[in-house]
Order: structure tokens, then sequence, then C-alpha cells
């Protein structure tokens, strides 16, 4: 699954309806995807609500950017609000989902995607840690392994963390995992993938697909 | 006859001295007071500590404050961007001390300070390193940080328009930290594209009233 499949398997899971804020990087992807026919709100943290996409070429206004500071436009009903406002949105629970990226997650769903821990490193956080404890429910989109072929999701996080016990659902390129209090349930994965296999390159526990509901 | 105008970016800067707290609206450039950091770099006031959301950009602006070597500590929660050599050459040379804050903490304890609150307990950033050190308690189960006001001798904002009361509007995402720093800060200065008379901006739409606004300056199209 390439990036925008993924960003399309996340967007299909945001109903019509959700206040939504999606992270810098990778989840803004998901923008892209969200299904024409739903009515969505988009957060960003800097101010507003309502967020609609990037500009026509040359429309582009300074004072109208999203929190990865590009430029954005507003759709008609948006809003514009002041910071306090906007993390009081993020913080008080009334966020229904926000997509974040993520260098690892944990089976008991701590995250970690804001600081490498390198002794060089510049740290810088942002608003993930507000978003990891703010929304209802916390979706991490990333790539399964890393470059070197090792699994992002882990049995206790080596990265310095950004929330505890915080995440809800895992999308990745191979699989769609929920955080349960049992351990890591499939919900979804690609075709041609056997459980033995995606097991294997996880590296933890992984708890089957349960039949669907009917 | 009240009048908080003054004639210049110069005049609104006048005797800030060193070792000030000062915080510094803006998100990226967007509310970005140009026109006043310019004046507090040729007004020469030393040894800052400087509250914004990240540490400058580029050349200018904040990063050209940092650059003259005028700040020795900052308080923000996203310094390490593609364009923040400024920062990160001063960080790693051990030339200015960084107080990392998660961003809706950094907002908080503004507007903690703005509203006379004494503390705060908050969920996030528990049980990570930026709560090393920090008060903790579970409440209904769930862990905790207690976090403290900030405050400011002064803020220096961004604003669309104000009259001579020191009324506030803003122009777009340009509003971000404006209200809650220049609640929190003892002397707020802001910069205006343009001054109105009173009775001109709505009063149902006033978004900083100017019980928070001790300076306003008219810098034209510029801002």
């Amino acid at each position: 699954m390439n990036r925008d499949q993924l960003a399309a398997r996340v967007a299909r899971d945001i109903p019509e309806g959700a206040y939504v804020n999606l992270g810098i990087g990778l989840p803004t992807l998901v923008a892209n995807h969200l299904p024409k026919d739903r009515e969505i709100f988009l957060h960003s943290e800097n101010g507003l609500l309502g967020m609609g996409p990037a500009p026509e070429p040359g429309a582009e206004d300074p004072d109208l950017i999203n929190a990865g500071k590009q430029p954005v436009t507003l759709l008609t009903g948006g809003a514009y609000f002041h910071h306090a406002d906007s993390f009081a949105m993020m913080r008080g629970g009334h966020l229904d989902i926000c997509v974040l990226g993520a260098f690892q997650v944990s089976v008991q769903g701590d995250l970690a995607n804001w600081h490498t821990g390198a002794p060089d490193a510049i740290p810088a956080v942002g608003g993930a840690m507000d978003l990891a404890v703010g929304a209802r429910q916390v979706f991490v989109m990333m790539e399964h392994l890393t470059k070197t072929g090792e699994s992002k999701i882990v049995q206790r996080c080596s990265y310095p963390l950004t929330g505890v016990a915080c995440v809800d659902r895992i999308y990745t390129d191979l699989a769609v995992l929920q955080v349960t209090p049992e351990g890591l349930r499939i919900l979804d994965m690609i075709d041609g993938l056997g459980l033995a296999e995606l097991a294997r390159l996880t590296g933890v526990p992984l708890l089957p697909l349960l039949a669907p509901i009917h | 006859m009240i009048s908080k105008i003054v004639p210049s970016p110069e005049a609104a800067l006048a005797g800030v001295p060193d070792g000030s707290t000062i915080m510094i609206g803006g998100f990226g450039g967007a509310g970005q007071p140009a026109q006043l950091i310019d004046a507090l770099i040729d007004q020469g006031a030393r040894d800052l500590v400087i509250v914004n959301n990240n540490a400058g950009n580029g050349e200018t602006g904040l990063a050209a404050l940092l650059k003259a070597r005028r700040v020795r500590r900052i308080i923000c929660s996203f310094p390490r961007q593609a364009d923040s050599q400024v920062f990160d050459a001063l960080y790693r040379s051990g030339e200015i001390e960084l107080e990392l804050v998660p961003q809706g903490n950094l907002s908080e304890r503004i507007r903690a300070a703005a509203a006379g609150i004494g503390a705060f307990f908050t969920p996030t950033g528990y049980g990570t390193l930026l709560a090393e050190g920090k008060e903790t308690r579970m409440i209904d189960g769930r862990g905790h940080v207690l976090e403290y006001p900030l405050r400011a001798d002064y803020a220096l904002i961004k604003a669309l328009r104000a009259d001579r009361w020191g009324n506030l509007v803003y122009r777009k995402t340009g509003r971000n930290f404006g209200p809650t720093m220049a609640a929190a800060a003892a002397c707020a200065i802001a910069q205006v594209r343009d001054v109105v008379e009173l009775g001109e901006l709505d009063p149902e739409v006033i978004v900083t009233p100017g019980i928070y606004v001790q300076r306003v300056v008219a810098v034209g199209s510029a801002a």
C-alpha cells in the first residue's frame, strides 16, 4: 500500500460530521482523500475550523496558514479563533479524531513521535502531546517498518514518549490494528499478506481479525 | 482624552529594560509583529527572555533578534524547523537556554497568567520527558502534571485594526497568540495596519478589549 492508498484507507473510517485534526506530514495527505459526499470539519491548531484545500497559485494569504505553516483556505462556514481556544478544543476532548504520524507505538498504545532522543537532536514538540491526550480517538498513521526493516510497533517504545496509552488505532501500509486492553487486534490487512507473516514482521503478539458482525 | 496610539515603533518600544520577559505573538509568519521586533532590535535591550511558539525563521524578525545575541532564554514549543538555523547554531554552542513546552501548555500557561490562575493540572505531557521533575497527581484515574502561569513584562503582538482605546480585531490565523499574550503582559504593545475612530469597531466582534492593551502603533499595509 502506498502513501496515498494508506491516506485513503484512513479517510474511509472518518464519518460524516467528525471534527478532525490531521497532524503534520503523512496525515496531511488524508485531507485529499476524504469522501466528497461527507461533511467533515478539519481543525488546525493555529486557530481555524473548517480548513479547506490549498489555494490556487497566486491566491496564497500569509495570514491564512495551517499548523505546518503552509497556505490553506477556509471553507464557507469556517471560523477563526485564538490559540487558547484552539487548544481548549484539542485538550478538552472536543475533537472526535486526530491522525498523527509516529516513530513508534507500543502494544499498550504509548506513542513516540516528537523526539528521537539523539544527543545532538534539537527537540520540538508543538501540539503533539495535546492531541495525544486530548482527542477522543487517536489514530496513528505510519509505515509498518523502519527503513532498516524493524517494526515500528513495539512492546515498549525506545524513543521518548509523546503520550502514555493514548493511541486507539494504528494504520500502516500493511494492516489496521486496534489497541485493546487484551492487546493489538487486527481490523484489516492488505490482500495477500498472511497472519503469520504479519505477526513475524510486527514482532509483538497480535489478536486475529474478528469475523464481521452481521 | 485617552489615546494609546504612539507615533512609531520606536516610541512603542521606549523604556524596555535589560532582562525583560517579552512575549512575541505569531505562529510562523502569521501574526508576527515584524516592525515591533525590528524596533526592539534597534532599542537595544539585552539579556531578554522571549516567549514565542517558535524560535525564529530565516534571518529576519525573531531570528534577527537572536542573531544579535540579545536573548538569554527562549520559552517555546517548536524551535526546530527547516529555516531555524540561527537558533540551531546558538543552541548547539550553548549560547541560548531553551525551555521546551508542549504547545497547549504554553498557550494555557499564558492564559492562566492572564486570568489570575495560580497553577493548573493537565494531562498533557504526563509520563514524558517534558514533565520530568514536575509535581503530578492522579485525577479521575488519569495522570496530570502541575503547570504554572507564564507572565511577561511586555507582549509584542500584531492585529489588523485598533481604535485609540486599544480595542483590537485581527486577521484570519494571524490572531493566534495575540489575545492571550496581550492579557498576560504588564505592557501589551500592538502593531496594527490601521487605526479607526472609536465606534467604528463593532463591539460584537472586538476580540481584544482595550483593557489588555497599553500601546498601539499603526504601521500601514506593511503589517
